[in-house]
């Protein structure tokens, strides 16, 4: 396959999307540059910083440590794809936003993400939890006293069967 | 002219209240766009060629392969041959293409060939870059010489504290176009909207009135965004050669963290004397700084202890081939800070003294003893400092070696030059615009957080437009002046619209409109809630008038007015465990009190505090910039290697705001530089408690650590 531009069907959000890609562009390029999904950010383009996080059948991933070509076949879920529904805002996005975990905020939606992940695998978290499953993410502006206690309140609102 | 003096605390509805930021959804759903999201019909894709060497003499560069590479739509070349270069990541040209794959592989294309010429990039020894050192002049106060001899006590020592980088998550960059009828649209990741426009127009050469400004969000700034810069104007001038198509040009990571920002670095050699009684009499220091090439970089020694009776300051320039420094939050206010605390604390120690107790007793060398007096007790009673708190090096035993330091701040924080429109509209709708920017501070909260309280409504009756050149103009954001400047702008607008409204329904309510009030949603008599009208229906009497009303803050005028002044002051204690055998840092607990004037946002004042707390724990213990002395080249331009602190690195934050009547009567004052200050000096002060020497260069990483404790010079 390759060098050149490929049609390739991803899906995301759910939805099958045909895009035209080279085989050396990360998911997150294509995402952003082709799809107009914009919500995971390209920060250090390395796999460093989590600020491109998405979800890979489940499971959070850095998306500018993937080729798009590679995602294919597998279920990608991104910021856009579950935090409101009905305009009604997710958990997790209610307790940033009640917990004040952003400023400049383009770090926040991979952590919403991985927020979402982690809250998924781990329900009812410790604190010190919170902090090491958040560790794969950073923030330049210092909103991590927020993000704790977000995570912390999302659990207790996500119980009950609100955990979409 | 109607009152426009802050209501009284107690008074107050909206103003001072924990909200919510009204864009915070918005943001946390991924929803908000930042200018490096925008993907516009047609939009080409900028990338940056930058030069390899730190100082280098452009021989030849040929273009012409990049130029037939296919989808490339242009390339400029602004390094031409005989430009010297002087520092590592100087641009050398852009390339615009259909899409940045192109963009990025037509950069390969261009041929440059260099005259390596010699460099410097490190400046932490002066003695081996006197040549590149230029020397301000020594200032003298009182008599040192007599002071040293008269000296109870002499403590000297070396400090340093080296250059950073912004690191904006968002990097520097735009989405321009400079379309044939000569007018340019820009949307800029910048703290700086209304005066980016005229710095951009007078780049190209188009009337600033051709330029159009528009920014809904920012990916952080930290005082490097103010200006369209090189790469901003090359975009332009790409669109224009590809008949005004839209350009997006951001830097790439590696070229961001060399070139978007720096922090100058300072070192300095500092004697510091006291009597008997602990009354510190003199400062002597030799210091010296890199600002870049262009040198620079100067911290306001003694800092807060400015009083001293007795100094000698030599500071020196030290120009490097590397890349200019940027405003840094509170800049040289850092440096100032970690110097002086650094040898308060290293004197205390010689005296056997607590250093609480000296700074305690010198406060008087201050501007503001009562306030620093109150912080450091205050502070101290916080950080169980009677507790914890042991003689330097009396850690105990084992490995582990806690330690406790304090940092001390001050910031001035007036508000800078703020014009706000107010529209009310016949339907009841509110309009508050102004051409301001939201840098994650709660800017656009904290404006319809005034304008509420005003108009005796709530925030989201309030439609807060910013980020835009149509709106009036406002300051840009540096040195914390945009909260006093738009709180005040935006009060002086909301109410001299609401006069205008008072005006319009006084004769549905039979009373002068001198006697007509807005509160709860209405518009009523004074002191007669029964006659009064809803704010609905008392707009709808404006027929088919809109009210549109400015109000301006004018930083000379504003001291009298009383809406916001500037002056605070602040302390730090950090709470620190340090590994002797490994090396490693852990923070425990940072404690900040902080001065402050009127807090419209408690919650998101908090946060400010928070991040500026987190930032002081990334540059005490883990960022630099590591430079390569032989190809001059930064190391660490990426984020693997320069270091930030991640959510488990920081430890627990407290913090006390003195939010109280008599602060409150001083008005708004900006807070997002003063509680960045203290805490790299608070830090390094708890490390040398724990561990009983100074750790003399900063970050405080395991190897400077282990260097200090080994005796060795890190």
């Amino acid at each position: 396959m390759g060098p050149g531009a490929v049609a390739i069907t991803l899906t995301i959000n759910g939805k099958p999307m045909k895009v035209s890609v080279e085989p050396r562009e990360t998911l997150l390029d294509v995402m952003r540059n082709k799809l107009d999904l914009t919500g995971a950010k390209r920060v250090c383009d390395r796999g460093t910083c989590g600020a491109c996080s998405v979800l890979v059948n489940g499971k959070v991933m850095y998306g500018c440590t993937i080729l798009a070509i590679d995602a294919q076949g597998k279920q990608i879920t991104t910021i856009e794809g579950f935090a409101l529904s009905g305009g009604r805002p997710h958990p997790v996005v209610q307790a940033f936003v009640n917990n004040d975990a952003q400023q400049c905020g383009y770090c926040t939606p991979g952590f919403v993400v991985a927020a979402k992940a982690f809250l998924d695998a781990n329900p009812n978290p410790t604190y010190e939890q919170v902090k090491d499953g958040l560790g794969g993410n950073l923030c330049r502006c210092g909103t991590y006293v927020g993000v704790r206690q977000a995570v912390l309140e999302a659990a207790k609102a996500m119980k009950g069967g609100r955990n979409a | 002219m109607p009152e426009y003096r802050w209501p009284e605390m107690s008074k107050r509805k909206v103003m001072g209240k924990r909200l919510s930021r009204l864009d915070g959804v918005e943001k946390a759903s991924g929803r908000a766009k930042y200018c490096s999201d925008l993907n516009k019909p047609g939009m080409l894709h900028g990338a940056t060629l930058v030069c390899p060497y730190a100082h280098a003499r452009v021989k030849s560069i040929d273009t012409s392969e990049a130029e037939k590479h296919p989808g490339v739509k242009g390339v400029r070349v602004v390094a031409p041959a005989g430009t010297e270069i002087q520092w590592a990541h100087w641009e050398v040209a852009f390339v615009a293409a259909e899409t940045e794959l192109a963009a990025r592989d037509a950069l390969k294309k261009i041929k440059v060939e260099y005259e390596v010429l010699p460099h410097v990039v490190h400046e932490a020894d002066l003695k081996k870059v006197q040549s590149r050192a230029k020397a301000a002049g020594e200032q003298i106060e009182g008599d040192p010489d007599q002071a040293l001899k008269e000296a109870a006590a002499v403590s000297e020592g070396f400090y340093g504290i080296p250059v950073l980088e912004h690191s904006c998550l968002e990097p520097h960059g735009n989405v321009v176009s400079w379309t044939p009828d000569n007018k340019v649209e820009l949307n800029p990741s910048t703290q700086a909207v209304t005066s980016i426009r005229g710095d951009m127009a007078r780049a190209v050469n188009v009337p600033a009135a051709n330029v159009h400004v528009h920014q809904d969000h920012i990916g952080g700034g930290f005082g490097s965004k103010f200006q369209p810069d090189r790469w901003g104007v090359e975009a332009a001038h790409l669109s224009k050669a590809a008949g005004g198509r839209p350009v997006k040009l951001f830097l790439e990571r590696n070229v961001e963290q060399v070139i978007a920002g720096c922090r100058p670095s300072a070192f300095a050699r500092i004697k510091l004397a006291a009597n008997k009684d602990g009354k510190i009499t003199l400062w002597e220091s030799q210091s010296w700084a890199t600002g870049g090439f262009t040198g620079g970089g100067s911290p306001p020694i003694p800092y807060v202890y400015t009083r001293i009776p007795n100094q000698r300051k030599n500071h020196s320039a030290v120009s490097t081939n590397t890349a200019p420094i940027r405003a840094w939050r509170a800049p040289n206010h850092q440096q100032a800070s970690y110097l002086t605390c650094a040898a308060m604390e290293d004197l205390a120690a010689k005296m056997k003294m607590d250093p609480l107790e000296l700074f305690l007793k010198n406060v008087d060398l201050t501007a503001r003893a009562d306030t620093y007096e109150r912080q450091l007790k205050k502070a101290a009673e916080m950080a169980e400092w009677k507790k914890l708190w042991h003689p330097r090096g009396d850690a105990g035993r084992g490995p582990l070696k806690r330690g406790l330091g304090i940092g001390v701040n001050t910031w001035g924080g007036a508000g800078h030059d703020s014009t706000a429109r107010c529209n009310i509209h016949p339907d009841g709708t509110v309009e508050v615009e102004l051409g301001s920017q939201d840098l994650g501070t709660g800017t656009r909260t904290v404006i319809a957080q005034v304008a509420a309280e005003s108009l005796g409504l709530g925030v989201n009756d309030i439609r807060v437009k910013i980020g835009d050149t149509n709106y009036p103009p406002s300051g840009t954001s540096g040195g914390s002046t945009t909260v006093g400047g738009v709180s005040s702008s935006t009060r002086k607008a909301t109410l001299n619209a609401l006069e205008k409204l008072f005006e319009e329904v006084a004769p549905a309510l039979g009373a002068p409109a001198t006697e007509l009030e807005a509160a709860d949603g209405k518009i009523q008599v004074k002191g007669n809630p029964a006659k009064s009208l809803s704010w609905k229906a008392a707009c709808a009497k404006l027929g088919v008038k809109t009210i549109s009303e400015t109000g301006q803050n004018i930083p000379r005028d504003a001291p009298k007015e009383g809406l916001n002044t500037g002056g605070v002051g602040g302390v730090q204690i950090a709470d620190v465990t340090v590994d002797v055998e490994t090396g490693i840092v852990r923070m425990n607990r940072i404690v900040a009190v902080q001065d402050c004037g009127t807090v419209i946002n408690p919650k998101t004042a908090e946060s400010q505090i928070c991040g500026a707390i987190i930032m002081s724990i990334c540059g005490a213990l883990m960022e630099e910039r590591i430079m390569d002395a032989i190809t001059g080249r930064m190391l660490n331009n990426e984020m693997e290697f320069y270091k930030l602190a991640g959510i488990k690195d920081i430890g627990e934050i407290l913090i006390h705001l003195e939010i109280d009547e008599a602060n409150d009567k001083r008005g708004v004052i900006g807070l997002g530089e003063p509680p960045a200050i203290g805490g790299i000096a608070a830090i390094a002060n708890a490390v040398a408690n724990a561990i009983g020497v100074r750790v003399p260069v900063v970050p405080m990483t395991p190897m400077n650590v282990l260097n200090a404790l080994s005796g060795r010079m890190s």
